[in-house]
């Protein structure tokens, strides 16, 4: 797969809205891929994955707890979540799964059927 | 706030025979250093995985918040001695059957959080929860330490 992060951080400034990248995760299993996105604070619907050209786009916008007091140290960021991929062919755009668990982005990429090894039946 | 262990300078005599040996070790450990996982995160060079920390003072608590993705439950310790909350853990792995991993960012295995609390707590009140991979730490301030009125008679 091509997991070539688009440099988006110029697009970014032009939009009013600001997002700090997430580290990933890809890993290749079987018949496909599995990217792991950490998005801590990001519920179920905050969670906006799209496809378009080739790109996925991950963007996740949190939720975080609201903490009523004098902030003494801090060190998380307060952007929400973006991350882009540029996806090869050989990934079936339509199979794409998603799922959160604890902050934890867990996509499935399957490959398309006609890129998988098949065995062809003598007649 | 992290602990780096402060490291003595090596004292033994200087020769020439030592300053190959000793030239060869450090490009050694400099070789062994976590670089892959600790890639374009400042701080975490020496210290693996160093998850953020929020820490907020409020009303009659202190409240600390950790960012904690993809953790269980279970493997998240929390300990409170000498006015220093500590927080370690092990992020584990699963499934890496027949997997080859094509890029890697995150960090996989045990970190350890420590930072001094502003004021007394009361160990034993202390209450936790963690939740979409937030990890919140409630501890409610020591009698001594919450703010009293004086009455004057």
């Amino acid at each position: 797969m091509n997991t070539l992060t688009r440099e988006t951080r110029e697009a970014d400034r032009a939009q009013a809205e600001q997002f700090t990248t997430p580290p990933a995760w890809v890993t290749e299993i079987g018949d496909g891929y599995m990217l792991e996105i950490e998005m801590p604070g990001v519920k179920k619907d905050g969670l906006e994955i799209s496809f378009e050209n080739n790109e996925l786009t991950i963007i996740g916008r949190r939720s975080l707890p609201a903490v009523e007091g004098t902030l003494l140290h801090r060190e998380s960021r307060p952007e929400n979540f973006r991350r882009a991929f540029e996806l090869d062919p050989s990934i079936d755009a339509d199979k794409i799964s998603a799922k959160i668990d604890q902050g934890l982005v867990t996509l499935t990429l399957p490959k398309a059927e006609h890129v998988k090894p098949r065995k062809i039946a003598v007649s | 706030m992290h602990l780096i262990r402060y490291q003595a300078p090596d004292l033994a005599p200087w020769s020439a025979a030592d300053r190959w040996s000793n030239l060869r070790n450090e490009l050694n450990s400099f070789f062994e250093m976590p670089f892959s996982s600790s890639f374009g995160r400042p701080g975490q060079l020496f210290t693996g995985w160093s998850p953020a920390l929020d820490l907020y003072e409020s009303g009659d608590n202190v409240v600390a918040v950790v960012e904690l993705p993809g953790m269980r439950k279970e493997d998240i310790d929390i300990s409170l001695h000498d006015g220093t909350l500590t927080i370690s853990g092990e992020r584990k792995r699963e499934g890496t059957n027949g997997e080859k991993a094509q890029r890697t960012e995150r960090y996989v295995g045990t970190f350890r959080r420590s930072i001094t609390l502003p004021t007394h707590v009361d160990a034993g009140k202390v209450g936790a929860t963690y939740q979409d991979g937030i990890l919140k730490v409630i501890l409610p301030k020591a009698e001594e330490a919450k703010p009293k009125q004086v009455k004057v008679n």
